[in-house]
């Protein structure tokens, strides 16, 4: 195993993992936001705050990790996609900073306005279409080479059927993600209208999701045939996936062992996003970037690595004590406990 | 756009982040050590006054993280977004402190979290005081470790160039170069000092507007004799940040000084006006700036006439070191005198118009905050990297910067009505005399 494929793998774990909590605070928004909208807003509003108010700012390092990192260990990607991604960032920072001031504004300093439901509710639909148009462009096809530096080339961006089916898997993602697993938060908070109602949601979403999903492959063939092809050398990594997806709906489906289902979904996320990931390599950008030209210096990565080890051994159980006290603490999710400064 | 217009674009939208950022990040950082030192107090005293106090300030302070959290994302974007070649030559030698940042924010955010949420949870007070502490530490260090990276852009070190190859990188030299010890400790100072002075300034105001509990004069005792401590050792700090300067960036210094011939024997200039290349009006303290620099009346200062034209920064940072050096001395003064008087029990420091200064004071050490760091940042102009590489040849080659700077211009508006809108009113709600007695019937209700 070399450095450049140990940087790139804990990169893509963090950026899993940002997926997996962001989409469960973005979905947890929107779904806030709807049921405010059609009176049903006693039945989920305090579950979901419930979860969200001690997590919020940790779902936001987990994003800062990635870009910090992989300026750290890839420093030419702050040429390429810095210099052409300044105007989708930028709005997906706007959207960023405003959502989680709000987010703040609203539950702590009591600015309750039904106005900031919705936006909060809109924000977490155009904060995942705007960051995956990173993962539309890292495919290569949107960016030239020009005479002062990279540009992106917007109309063809914008009128390729891969970029928008990459937005709608974004959402659809999202919705599913945040549905299963706060079906089983509810179901641990032991209150069963909200369970139903989420577990309802869920089941909707799993249909576009895969639909969607599959569609990627399909729009790849056309869009890069070179990761299309790599992408079947590790088809049975998808295969596994869709296992996994199928045995989530049939638990939700029978109403059953609600922690084991998002514990499957997980699974199938974990499987798909490093499947698409592998078959990704060596690319960052295709066809101007690799994780071999673009990588740091030896000293620099032997450092950043040995930092990475060090602060997860100080992060690990921190996290671990922030779930115990609010995740898996039977009396603060069935909120018998508040103890709000 | 031409290339020019994007790199005049960048400047505008990274000191228009900073600027803003830096309100909030002072605030993260100073703050929570305050908080700490109240409840540390309110446990130790068995005083409830105090114990409010780090209550009421916690709530406000997640008001400012939260914003702080935001800006300080849209920087770290930014960093990359608008300084693409900067950062594809820099992060090669310094993205290890830049990498450990984001664990100091991780450690600092999840205890937040934590903190926040267990008041009351504890049967003793002291293991909650204790979750405070990675709070305090994770945002200390993330101050330590991006100035680091600041230091590093005033004094490269850590790598060679041969043939315009990076080689012989080095991290960890790259992260202790000279500027930092004066650097990291000067912004630590300032940092717990600005905290002390606004939540001095709250108190202050409290008490002008016709409060006479005894809750806010404690919190201005306590946090007047923090803000003493701390502008005393910023105000050293800041001295050895000159005598830093004069070794290794003699050109920032002596554009700071108005000072053109080297000489020996300096004097120091305060204010003043430039005419032609002639000092006007400028107060001038002999062998002040020899002593500033060397400590020493005689010692030679290197002037700008060694320097190319075009590698001297503006001369207008002048007036940006005299204001934080004014402000600097004007806070020491100020603390001083309200201490002495408190315990000399003078009346007059707890007159209105005595309180009006220290109520002044919270937003002058953000004004002395914000000259600071422009002074540091200009005065390293026309470098990004000292010496290496121009802050011209660094942009971004976009064409997009303008509206992007309209578009965060506005960001920053809607954040900055906003927190004020929402603390305002969330202190107004909530007075103090109203939750020490909620708080004192809680407690009988709880033994009954
Ligand atoms: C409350 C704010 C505050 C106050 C009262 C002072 N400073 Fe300061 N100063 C800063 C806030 C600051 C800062 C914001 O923290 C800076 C900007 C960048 C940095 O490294 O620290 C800074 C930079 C800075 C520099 C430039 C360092 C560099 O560019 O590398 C010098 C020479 C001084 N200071 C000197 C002083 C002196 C002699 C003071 C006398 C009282 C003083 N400062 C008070
Ligand atoms: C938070 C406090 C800071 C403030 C208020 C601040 C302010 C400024 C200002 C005013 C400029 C523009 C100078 C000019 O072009 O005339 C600037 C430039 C810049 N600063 Fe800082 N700065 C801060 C900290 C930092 C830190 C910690 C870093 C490094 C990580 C940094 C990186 C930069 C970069 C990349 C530029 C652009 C190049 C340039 O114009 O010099 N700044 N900053
Ligand atoms: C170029 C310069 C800077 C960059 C790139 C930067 C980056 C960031 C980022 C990404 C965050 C959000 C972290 C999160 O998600 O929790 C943040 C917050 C913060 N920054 Fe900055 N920062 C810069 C300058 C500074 C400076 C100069 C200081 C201190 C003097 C500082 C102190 C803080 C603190 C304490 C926070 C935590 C938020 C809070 O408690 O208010 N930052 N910064």
């Amino acid at each position: 195993m070399n450095l450049e494929f140990i940087g790139i793998f804990v990169l893509w774990l963090f950026l899993f993992g940002y997926v997996m909590v962001a989409s469960i605070d973005f979905g947890a928004g929107f779904f806030n936001a709807y049921v405010t909208l059609t009176g049903k807003q006693h039945i989920l509003s305090k579950i979901i705050q419930r979860y969200l108010s001690p997590v919020w700012e940790v779902t936001n390092v987990f994003l800062v990790f990635f870009f910090v990192g992989i300026v750290g260990f890839f420093p030419r990607t702050a040429y390429y996609y810095g210099t052409t991604l300044l105007v989708p960032v930028s709005i997906a920072i706007i959207l960023l900073a405003i959502r989680g001031s709000y987010y703040a504004f609203t539950t702590y300093g009591g600015l309750k306005h039904k106005r900031y439901t919705y936006m909060y509710g809109l924000t977490g639909l155009f904060i995942p279409a705007s960051l995956s148009i990173v993962l539309t462009i890292s495919e290569g096809g949107f960016v030239t080479n020009e005479t002062p530096g990279p540009a992106l080339n917007y109309w063809d961006l914008f009128t390729s059927p891969l970029t928008w089916s990459i937005v709608v898997l974004s959402l659809t993602a999202v919705l599913f993600i945040s549905a299963v697993f706060l079906t089983w938060y509810a179901h641990e908070a032991k209150d069963e209208h909200a369970t139903n109602l989420l577990r309802r949601y869920a089941l909707i979403w799993a249909g576009p999701m895969i639909l969607t999903a599959s569609g990627i492959v399909v729009e790849l063939h056309a869009h890069n045939p070179e990761h299309y092809a790599r992408l079947m050398d590790v088809w049975w990594l998808f295969i596994l996936s869709v296992a996994l997806f199928i045995g989530t709906v049939y638990l939700l489906w029978k109403r059953q062992a609600y922690g084991t289902a998002f514990g499957l979904l997980t699974g199938q996320f974990f499987l798909a996003f490093f499947g698409y990931g592998i078959a990704h390599y060596p690319y960052l950008l295709y066809p101007y970037l690799t994780i071999y030209d673009s990588f740091t210096n030896e000293a620099m990565a032997i450092a950043l690595i040995i930092a990475f080890v060090a602060g997860l051994g100080l992060l690990l159980p921190s996290l671990y004590l922030l779930l115990r006290l609010f995740l898996f603490n039977k009396e603060y999710v069935q909120g018998k406990r508040n103890d709000h400064t | 756009m031409g290339n020019e217009e994007a790199v005049y674009f960048s400047r505008g939208l990274t000191e228009l982040t900073l600027s803003f950022h830096i309100i909030f990040a002072t605030i993260g950082v100073g703050i929570p050590l305050m908080i700490m030192i109240a409840q540390w107090v309110g446990i130790k005293k068995q005083d409830e006054h105090y114990i409010l106090l780090a209550r009421r300030w916690t709530r406000g302070f997640v008001i400012t993280v939260a914003v702080g959290v935001v800006t300080g994302t849209a920087i770290g974007l930014q960093l990359s977004l608008l300084w693409p070649n900067f950062m594809q030559l820099a992060g090669n030698v310094i993205a290890l402190p830049l990498f450990m940042e984001v664990f100091a924010f991780f450690f600092e955010a999840i205890f937040l979290g934590i903190y926040l949420y267990t008041w009351d949870r504890f049967e003793n007070q002291k293991k909650h005081m204790l979750l405070l502490i990675p709070v305090a530490a994770g945002a200390s260090f993330s101050a330590v470790f991006i100035t680091i990276v600041n230091s590093f852009m005033n004094s490269p070190r850590g790598f060679d160039i041969v043939n315009g190859q990076l080689v012989n990188i080095n991290p960890i030299l790259a992260m202790f170069n000279p500027a930092m010890p004066t650097k990291v400790t000067h912004v630590l100072a300032t940092s717990y000092m600005t905290a002390a002075f606004l939540l001095a300034a709250i108190g202050a105001y409290r008490l002008v507007k016709g409060s006479n509990h005894v809750y806010h004069k404690k919190g201005l005792f306590l946090t007047m004799k923090m803000g003493l401590l701390f502008s005393i050792i910023t105000a050293i700090l800041g001295d050895f940040s000159g005598k830093y300067l004069a070794e290794y960036q003699p050109e920032k210094l002596a554009a700071a000084e108005w000072h053109f011939e080297t000489e020996e024997g300096a004097p120091l200039m305060m204010y003043g006006v430039l005419d032609n290349g002639e000092v006007k009006y400028a107060l001038t303290i002999p062998f002040g700036l020899s002593i500033l620099a060397h400590s020493n009346p005689k010692a030679e200062v290197i002037g700008l006439n060694e320097f190319a034209e075009d590698e001297i920064p503006p001369l207008y940072i002048h007036y940006l070191f005299d204001t934080m050096v004014t402000i600097g001395m004007l806070m020491i003064g100020i603390s001083f005198v309200f201490l002495l008087g408190f315990w000399r029990r003078w009346r007059f420091v707890l007159t209105k118009s005595f309180l009006w200064i220290v109520v002044f004071g919270g937003p002058l050490s953000f004004l002395a905050i914000e000259a600071g760091w422009w002074l540091a940042e200009v005065g390293r102009q026309p470098w990004i990297l000292r010496g290496i590489m121009r802050t011209s040849e660094a942009a971004t080659t976009s064409g997009q910067v303008d509206t992007m700077l309209l578009l965060f211009a506005g960001l920053y508006l809607i954040l900055g009505i906003g927190s004020m809108v929402v603390l305002t009113r969330m202190f107004r709600k909530n007075t103090v005399e109203q939750e020490l007695a909620d708080r004192a019937s809680d407690k009988a209700g709880e033994t009954v």
